[in-house]
């Protein structure tokens, strides 16, 4: 009888139990990530695209009209006023209702007529980073077009250098085809982490905890058992994810789904585990509920999700190798847009079950210290 | 391996300490097969810290104790297995039906699946849970629930059975209903060591302990203790009194010389006197102070005398030794 999953099969047996009885709780936890990818999916554009702009057009001949046409034309300006004076120029950026000015001063056709170099007034409100970095590099961009085409407009050359820029696996570069395979990652920890530490936590307040270790049951026995039907659950949520995702958001998953599947299984296992280590520690559902919500905000913003994790201070960037969020987002991107393969991402699900295995293998250890402190 | 000399709990000195603090402090007794063992004392005196030692969920500081012939410290797994455990709040899942409940604990303590279905058989049957098989626990009046437990509990055939203050909170009948069914369970062999803080409950024991701050101050059957000399002190009486007045007659009472305590029971006085007054010396000396004696008459004590006087013997010591 010396077997450290004692009581497995009673405890898989009583939760799934307590998971049928209690269908609102599941309904809702299972329905809110749909929800909450709807919202995101459809409302979350990280392309800067029609930025309000407001114009001074000080010069007002066809020269000065070609140069607003381009702007226009690009889709990342939208010139939603025209004003006469600096001071409305300001007034606009000011008051947040325009981000960026442009200035067309009163000799620039005059200037480019005589070649003696026009200048065209760019102020850009810095406010937001990758707006303001998108305004400097497209007017940049525009500006040094214009001004080698007058350049080579009189003789036969062509442009000495030119990239090509090739966008792959994203072409149009559409915002769910990167977003949403990363909230996958976090809606998941929705029905993963939150519902394993509420379900221990709450014997813990029922005092059936302490009556499970009165019995020959082992702490591996029970945690496995309390772990295993949530993750069926997860599974079930991230096959109504995907599902969304392709079907909704129209998002091609390029590689292989099966193993997108198999590989989702360590993240599943980690977040489990997380939750039950979470619950170890909480004394309440409340106390539990502000426990799970620390794991959250790390799997946002220190996994990759929104800000790529390369750019982040060295500190930070180390620190982001402990979220294993960051390394589910590599695998989803991975299979999902790029179609990466067994071969490119085996490492990431081996840390991935290396890390669940630890912290299950520590809650284990503090329950079976603590229930008998307790 | 067992013996008929063996028993079923046997603590030594066992100690268990908090940081400085010891919650129990050096407590030894013997539990023998087929009692009903009786643990009192008051909340926050260590019961429920030495049940959790002896069911192995809390390591001894000191001392060595053994259950149903096993080291708590070295296999308290086997310990487990051997033990039931119904604790105050009952630790029912309500959210599960009677059959639920009890196939997951049959299922917990490895039984076979024709194994469990004849053990419910024989615990529905013998609680009367019949009827509310498939009744959720949260439906279930507090002296069902506590039925259930105690079936839970026992499905795995224990030889001993802890019950944490099995009877708080539920109705008289109930209450007289589970002690029937110990009563009838501890006759087959099984030993039961409850916790309770009811006197009536104490005095249907076969064999009560106090502990008292840590300390245990009494160990014996009912019977012994009422003979000991710390609660029958040599030279005196126990008597009752009773009288329409009892109020004003205990204020008076107490000024008798000779009378070393005097306590209030519904329409009487139960006191302790010096045995130089025969009952009618004493009936002379209340009416001499205009007390109306309905009848006097000699009262062995009750094991809450039994306890009142170990305890405040108890606090005295202290005092003294502090001093």
């Amino acid at each position: 009888m010396n077997n450290v999953f004692r009581g497995f099969s009673a405890v898989f047996y009583k939760e799934s139990l307590h998971i049928r009885r209690d269908f609102s709780t599941l309904f809702f936890s299972l329905i809110i990530p749909i929800l909450q990818m709807f919202l995101l999916g459809y409302a979350i554009d990280t392309n800067i695209r029609q930025i309000n702009t407001v114009v001074y057009n000080a010069d007002g001949h066809r020269e000065s009209r070609e140069l607003l046409d381009r702007l226009t034309n690009s889709d990342t300006f939208h010139l939603i006023r025209y004003v006469n004076n600096d001071r409305d120029l300001n007034d606009a950026i000011i008051s947040g209702k325009c981000r960026v000015g442009v200035k067309i001063p009163v000799d620039y056709s005059d200037r480019l007529l005589h070649q003696t170099g026009a200048q065209v007034l760019v102020l850009i409100d810095g406010s937001d980073s990758s707006v303001a970095g998108q305004a400097i590099n497209v007017t940049t961009a525009i500006g040094l077009d214009e001004s080698l085409r007058r350049v080579l407009a009189n003789s036969d050359a062509a442009f000495p250098v030119e990239m090509r820029p090739k966008i792959l696996f994203n072409p149009d570069s559409r915002s769910p085809n990167f977003f949403l395979p990363g909230l996958v990652a976090v809606l998941l920890l929705n029905v993963t982490t939150f519902l394993t530490a509420f379900s221990i936590v709450r014997e813990k307040e029922r005092g059936t905890l302490e009556q499970l270790f009165v019995t020959p049951v082992r702490p591996m026995g029970l945690l496995l058992g309390k772990l295993l039907p949530y993750l069926v659950i997860g599974f079930f949520e991230l096959s109504m994810l995907l599902v969304a995702m392709r079907f909704l958001f129209d998002v091609p998953i390029h590689g292989n789904v099966l193993l997108l599947a198999f590989l989702s299984l360590p993240y599943l296992f980690v977040s489990l585990s997380l939750g039950i280590l979470i619950s170890s520690k909480a004394t309440s559902q409340a106390h539990a509920m502000q426990l799970a919500f620390l794991t959250i905000l790390p799997s946002i913003f220190f996994s990759g999700y929104i800000f790529p994790r390369e750019t982040m201070p060295k500190f930070f960037y180390y620190l982001s190798y402990l979220v294993p969020a960051a390394y589910y987002i590599n695998i989803t991107r991975g299979i999902i847009l790029r179609g990466a393969g067994w071969v490119h991402l085996w490492s990431d699900a081996l840390i991935l079950f290396l890390m669940g295995a630890a912290l299950l293998i520590i809650a284990a250890r503090r329950f079976h210290n603590k229930i008998i402190m307790a | 391996m067992t013996s008929s000399t063996q028993p079923s709990i046997s603590a030594q000195h066992l100690v268990r300490r908090f940081g400085n603090f010891a919650a129990v402090n050096d407590v030894s007794f013997r539990v023998e097969k087929g009692e009903i063992f009786g643990f009192l004392g008051p909340n926050g005196s260590g019961k429920t810290t030495v049940i959790k030692m002896l069911t192995g969920l809390l390591p001894l500081s000191g001392g060595h104790a053994e259950v149903e012939g096993f080291d708590v410290s070295k296999d308290a797994e086997a310990v487990r297995e051997n033990i039931g455990y119904m604790s105050q709040n009952f630790s029912l899942y309500t959210d599960l039906t009677v059959s639920e409940n009890l196939t997951f604990y049959g299922r917990i303590y490895g039984l076979s699946n024709d194994h469990l279905r004849k053990r419910m058989d024989e615990i529905i049957q013998l609680n009367g849970l019949g009827p509310y098989i498939h009744r959720l626990a949260s439906q279930l009046s507090g002296g069902w629930k506590q039925r259930l437990a105690l079936g839970c509990a026992m499905l795995h055939e224990p030889k001993l059975v802890f019950l944490d203050e099995p009877t708080a909170g539920i109705d008289p009948v109930a209450r007289r209903q589970l002690w029937d069914l110990l009563f009838d369970l501890s006759g087959h062999g099984i030993t039961f060591f409850v916790t309770t803080h009811y006197m009536d409950e104490a005095e249907r024991c076969s064999h009560v302990a106090y502990i008292y701050f840590g300390k245990l101050i009494a160990d014996g059957t009912p019977d012994s203790l009422r003979e000991l000399p710390d609660v029958q002190p040599a030279g005196t009486l126990r008597i009752e009194i009773t009288t329409p007045q009892v109020t004003r007659a205990l204020r008076l009472a107490r000024e008798i010389p000779g009378v070393r305590n005097a306590t209030i029971y519904g329409q009487s006085i139960h006191a302790l006197v010096d045995d130089h007054y025969d009952l009618n010396g004493l009936r002379e000396e209340l009416l001499k102070r205009n007390i109306v004696v309905a009848e006097i008459r000699p009262l062995a004590p009750s094991l809450e005398d039994v306890f009142v006087e170990l305890t405040s013997k108890h606090q005295a010591q202290q005092e003294a030794s502090r001093e």
